[in-house]
C-alpha cells in the first residue's frame, strides 16, 4: 500500500483555491479537515490527500454593538469564544464540545468545523443551532470556484440561502474560507432547577410544561438514575434527575426561578444550582459528559419531545443501553455498551420509524464501516441531496463518501 | 427598473392555452380551473401593483396529488408555472408570466394539527400567518413571526420569502420558527423535509427552501414552532433631536445585553404623516422616534424598562413616554403599524424599499438619503427596523406625472446600491422577485450567481418554476454543469507540507 501524503496546508485563500482546483483538474479527491477534532464523526473519506484549514485563522472584524462577528473558516473556536467573553457576548447556539466524546482534550475546533457539523448544544431548543447565526460565508466549491452568500446583517433574504445549504454539510460541497455570524449578549446569571426522583415520562411531562410556561426556560435535560450520577454538583445522587435552566438577568431570573416553583407544585424534591454549577451543570449536558472517555457507541436521535420517552421506552425490547434527554426530551443521547455489530443501528432506526426522526451514529470505534452513520433518506429525498452534491462538486472531490 | 425585462413568452404554449386548460380540469375538475380574462383579472398582480400580466391559465389545486400532477404536466411539456399564495408579495414573486400557468394556493386553508405538549403546529400553505396564531391563542400560544401583513399573508407565501416582522430580533425569521415541510417538486415529486424535530439529517434543505421565492418547489404542509405568549409586553416612546442620537440609544441598548421584542425608528416626515393619519400622540419636535418594546414575563420586563429608558435619557433622549396599559402599547404601535397607508395620505402613489443596513450606518444612510431626494425632486419618509438595521425608505411619487414612477425607481435603485455600499443587503424582508432583480449584480458577482443557480438546477433543471424572477441573467443547466480546467490559471501549487 501506498503511503499515505503529508497533508497540504494552505496559507491563505488563494492556496485553498489552488488546491482544490489542483485537485478538480486531476479528479482527486480531498479529506478537508480543521482541527480534525470531528474526524471521527460519520464515515471515513474516501481520499488519500488531506487538507488542513488550520492556517485560514483570524478575525476579521468583530463590532460588539452590532452583535455581528466575522472569521476566517478555520479561527478556532476557544478564540473566538475568549473574545466574545471579554465584551459579555457569546456564539447563542451553545456550540457542544465532541473532544470529551473522543477522549480529546477540551477547547479544540474551529467555527468552520462548528458550522460544517450544525452544532447546537441544549440552548438549541431556544436560540436555535449554528445554522440560526450564520449571517453569511465565503467558500471555495468542489468545481475550485469561489462564492459568497448572506452578508454581515440579520435580516437578509437576498438571493438563495447557502449559509443554511452548507450548515451540517460536513465539509461535502464546499470548504468554507470567511464566515460572519450573529452574536448576542452572554446571560448575566444562570440559573437551575433540579428536580429529583422523576421517571422519564414524567421528567418529560415536566419539562415540556416548562418549555410551555412564559418562563422562558433556556434548557431543559432529564437523566435516569444510570446517568444522573455522573453529573457534577449533585453530591452522592442515585436518583433521576430534571433539569430546567433560567438566563438572563438576576432580577428576571429570581422572579421566573418563582414562577417555576409554582409551576413544578408543592412536595417535589428539588434544589437551586446557581451560575458556576448552574454552567458546568449544562456543560456536561452539551458534550455528553456521561458517555466521555469511553469508547461504547454513542447515538445522537432528534424526535418530537414527547416522543422521546416512548421512543427509549419501545427501544428497551431490542437492546441495552444507557441514556439521557436533552431538548425538553426530543433530544436522546444513548450509549450502547455490549452493543451488537451494526451498533444497534437496525433497532434504533426500526423503532424511530414509528415516531420521526432521524439518529445519528456519533462515537463508532470499531463498527462496520457499512453501518450508516448518518440517517437513511427516502429515495426522493436522496435523490435531491446527490443532486445538491453535483451542485457544488460535481467530481466529488470534497470529502467524498463522509457523509455516507 | 421599469424597463425590466420578462422571458419572452413562448408563442407554441400560446397557441396551446385551451388544450392546456383543458388538461387541468382533468386534473383539477369543477371551478378549480379559470381561464377567462374577467376572472383571472385578480391574479394579474401582487402587492407590487406597478406591474400586471394576465396569465395563461389560473388552476387552484385542493389536494397534494393534484398540485403533482399539474407540475408534473408542465414539466413534461415545458410549461411555466407560477406558484402564489395571498398575492402579498412586495416584489412581484408572484406576479404571472403570460406563457405560465398560475399556481394559485389559496384552497390549501385547513389546520391540520396543533400539538401543544410538542409546541407545533401543521397547517395547509394558504393559512394566513395570523390564523396560525388565532388558532392556538385560547391556550395562550402565539406563532412568532409577525409581517405586517399577516392578516392576508399566507404561511407558504412566508416560507417563499423568509418573512420577517417587528419581533423578529428576539424571536427570528420564518426561518428560525420551521419545523417541517412538504413541498412538491417540478417533476411532480413530493419530498417531506422535517417535521416535528429539530435540525436534518442530512443537507439543510429546510434552510436551502425557505426564502427561495417559490422557484426551487411548492410548499403543500407546514410546521412551525409555536411559542407560549410573553406574560406581558410594555412599549416606550423616545424622541431624539438627532437621527444620530436615535441610532447611538439603539446601539447602546444592544450593549447593555438587552435584546427587545421589537425596536423600531421612524424618521421626521414619517412621524408627521403617521401622527396626522393616527393621532397616536407622536411628539411633532423631534428628528427621530424610538418605539422599545419589551415583553417577557412581568418581573423582567419592569426591570429592562427602567434600564432602557435611563440607556435612552443618557443618548440626549429628548421626550419620553412609558404606557401604563395595554391600550396606550397599542396606541404606540398604532401610528408604525399604519405608516404605509399615512405616507398613501399624503401622496398619491409610494414606493416602498426593503434594504438592510448595519445599523451604525443609519445616519450616515439618512444623510444620503436625504441629498438623493433633493436630485430626484421626490420626497421620502423612513421606517426602520431599528433592531435589526431593516430599512424602509417610501419614496413618494404621483403615478400620473409622465415620468415620476421611473424617476421613483431610479431613486429606490440608489438607495439599495447604497445599502448594499456600506455594508448591507438589496432586501431584508420582502424578496427580490422582479423588483430587485436586475440589482443582484450590486451584490453577488457572476460566480456566486451561478452556484446560486447550480442549485435551482438541482431542483429544476428546465428553469419552469417561476422563471424571470430573483436572477438576472438565467443560464441553462447544461451550461452552468460544465466544468473548466484551470490548469494553468495559477502558479504551480507550492503548498507547505508536514
Amino acid at each position: 500500500m501506498l503511503d499515505t501524503p503529508a497533508p497540504l496546508v494552505p496559507r491563505d485563500t488563494a492556496d485553498l483555491l489552488d488546491a482544490i482546483r489542483t485537485a478538480s483538474d486531476a479528479e482527486t479527491p480531498l479529506e478537508l479537515y480543521g482541527h480534525g477534532t470531528k474526524r471521527g464523526i460519520g464515515h471515513a473519506v474516501a481520499a488519500r490527500q488531506s487538507v488542513e484549514l488550520s492556517a485560514l485563522s483570524g478575525v476579521i472584524f468583530y463590532e460588539p454593538e452590532e452583535i455581528v462577528i466575522s472569521v476566517h473558516a478555520a479561527t478556532p473556536m476557544a478564540e473566538i469564544e475568549t473574545l466574545l467573553a471579554a465584551n459579555r457576548q457569546e456564539l447563542a447556539f451553545e456550540p457542544q464540545d465532541y473532544g470529551p466524546l473522543f477522549g480529546l482534550p477540551r477547547g479544540s475546533g474551529t467555527i468552520g468545523g462548528a458550522l460544517a457539523a450544525n452544532l447546537g448544544g441544549p440552548r438549541r431548543i431556544k436560540a436555535g443551532a449554528a445554522r440560526d447565526h450564520v449571517l453569511g460565508i465565503a467558500a471555495v466549491s468542489g468545481r475550485g470556484e469561489m462564492f459568497k452568500s448572506g452578508g454581515r446583517v440579520v435580516k437578509n433574504v437576498t438571493g438563495y440561502d447557502l449559509s443554511k445549504g452548507l450548515s451540517g454539510s460536513w465539509g461535502t460541497l464546499a470548504a468554507f474560507t470567511e464566515l460572519t455570524f450573529k452574536v448576542l449578549p452572554r446571560a448575566e446569571f444562570s440559573s437551575t432547577l433540579v428536580v429529583f426522583g422523576l421517571d422519564d415520562a414524567a421528567g418529560v411531562e415536566l419539562l415540556c410544561r416548562a418549555m410551555s410556561s412564559p418562563a422562558e426556560v433556556s434548557g431543559v435535560a432529564h437523566f435516569p438514575a444510570a446517568t444522573a450520577a455522573s453529573l457534577p454538583h449533585i453530591g452522592d445522587n442515585t436518583r433521576a434527575c430534571t433539569l430546567i435552566r433560567l438566563e438572563g438577568f438576576k432580577t428576571s431570573v429570581l422572579y421566573r426561578a418563582e414562577r417555576l416553583n409554582a409551576l413544578i407544585g408543592p412536595g417535589q424534591d428539588l434544589v437551586r444550582l446557581d451560575e458556576e454549577a448552574s454552567r458546568d451543570l449544562w456543560q456536561a449536558v452539551r458534550d455528553a459528559e456521561p458517555f466521555a472517555d469511553h469508547v461504547d457507541p454513542v447515538w445522537r436521535i432528534s424526535t418530537a419531545p414527547m416522543h422521546g420517552p416512548a421512543f427509549v421506552e419501545a427501544l428497551r425490547a431490542a437492546v441495552t443501553f444507557r441514556h439521557y434527554y436533552d431538548w425538553s426530551g426530543g433530544l436522546v443521547w444513548i450509549e450502547i455498551p455490549d452493543a451488537p455489530a451494526d451498533a444497534g443501528a437496525s433497532a434504533i432506526r426500526e423503532t424511530l420509524s414509528l415516531f420521526g426522526g432521524h439518529a445519528t451514529l456519533v462515537r463508532a470505534s470499531g463498527i462496520d464501516p457499512s453501518v450508516r452513520r448518518f440517517q437513511p433518506q427516502p429515495p426522493s429525498l436522496a435523490a435531491l441531496s446527490r443532486r445538491l452534491k453535483s451542485a457544488f462538486d460535481p467530481l466529488a472531490i470534497l470529502n467524498p463518501g463522509r457523509m455516507g | 427598473m421599469s424597463t425590466l425585462a420578462m422571458p419572452a413568452p413562448n408563442g407554441a404554449i400560446l397557441d396551446r392555452r385551451d388544450e392546456i386548460a383543458a388538461a387541468l380540469r382533468a386534473i383539477v375538475p369543477g371551478e378549480g380551473v379559470v381561464s377567462s380574462p374577467e376572472e383571472m383579472r385578480p391574479f394579474e398582480t401582487d402587492g407590487l401593483t406597478a406591474y400586471r400580466q394576465l396569465p395563461l391559465v389560473v388552476v387552484l389545486p385542493e389536494t397534494v396529488e393534484q398540485v403533482a400532477e399539474i407540475l408534473k404536466f408542465c414539466d413534461e411539456h415545458a410549461i411555466p408555472v407560477v406558484p402564489r399564495g395571498s398575492g402579498t408579495s412586495l416584489s412581484g414573486g408572484a406576479l404571472p408570466l403570460e406563457d405560465g400557468v398560475l399556481l394559485s394556493m389559496t384552497r390549501f386553508n385547513r389546520v391540520l394539527d396543533i400539538d401543544y405538549p410538542n409546541r407545533t403546529a401543521t397547517v395547509q400553505p394558504g393559512v394566513t400567518n395570523l390564523a396560525i396564531t388565532k388558532a392556538v391563542a385560547a391556550e395562550g400560544f402565539y406563532y412568532a413571526p409577525d409581517p405586517s401583513s399577516q392578516i392576508a399573508c399566507s404561511i407558504g407565501g412566508n416560507v417563499a420569502e423568509n418573512s420577517g416582522g417587528v419581533h423578529c430580533l428576539k424571536y427570528g425569521l420564518t426561518t428560525n420558527n420551521l419545523l417541517g415541510i412538504e413541498i412538491v417538486l417540478m417533476s411532480g415529486e413530493i419530498v417531506r423535509l422535517g417535521g416535528k424535530h429539530l435540525d436534518s439529517e442530512g443537507y439543510d434543505m429546510l434552510g436551502l427552501l425557505t426564502g427561495s421565492e417559490g422557484l426551487l418547489g411548492v410548499v403543500t404542509e407546514v410546521t412551525v414552532r409555536i411559542l407560549q405568549a410573553p406574560e406581558t409586553a410594555r412599549a416606550v416612546l423616545f424622541g431624539f433631536p438627532t437621527s444620530e442620537a436615535g441610532g447611538a440609544c439603539v446601539a447602546a441598548v444592544i450593549a447593555a445585553g438587552i435584546i427587545p421584542g421589537g425596536m423600531e425608528m421612524m424618521d421626521r416626515p414619517a412621524i408627521h404623516a403617521t401622527e396626522a393619519y393616527t393621532k397616536a400622540g407622536y411628539p411633532l419636535d423631534v428628528e427621530a422616534l424610538l418605539i422599545v418594546e419589551l415583553d417577557g414575563p412581568q418581573g423582567e420586563v419592569d426591570f429592562l424598562i427602567g434600564e432602557v429608558e435611563t440607556i435612552a435619557r443618557r443618548c440626549g433622549a429628548s421626550y419620553v413616554r412609558v404606557s401604563q396599559s395595554e391600550a396606550e402599547r397599542q396606541l404606540f404601535w398604532l401610528g408604525r403599524k399604519a405608516a404605509f397607508p399615512a405616507v398613501g395620505r399624503i401622496a398619491p402613489d409610494y414606493l416602498c424599499m426593503d434594504g438592510t443596513i448595519p445599523r451604525k450606518q443609519l445616519p450616515n444612510v439618512l444623510a444620503r438619503m436625504r441629498e438623493m431626494s433633493e436630485k430626484y425632486g421626490l420626497e421620502v419618509a423612513n421606517v426602520f427596523h431599528a433592531g435589526d438595521g431593516n430599512l424602509h425608505p417610501l419614496i413618494l411619487y404621483d403615478g400620473n406625472k409622465p415620468g415620476e414612477f421611473e424617476r421613483a425607481e431610479a431613486f429606490g435603485a440608489d438607495i439599495l446600491k447604497l445599502c448594499v455600499a456600506v455594508g448591507g443587503v438589496l432586501t431584508g424582508e420582502h424578496g427580490v422577485g422582479i423588483e430587485k432583480r436586475d440589482l443582484m449584480g450590486e451584490m453577488f458577482n457572476e460566480e456566486d450567481l451561478k452556484q446560486q443557480q447550480r442549485v435551482k438546477c438541482a431542483f429544476d433543471p428546465q428553469h419552469l418554476l417561476n422563471p424571470g424572477k430573483v436572477f438576472p441573467v438565467l443560464h441553462r443547466c447544461a451550461e452552468l454543469g460544465r466544468l473548466h480546467v484551470h490548469k494553468g490559471q495559477l502558479p504551480h501549487p507550492d503548498l507547505p507540507r508536514f
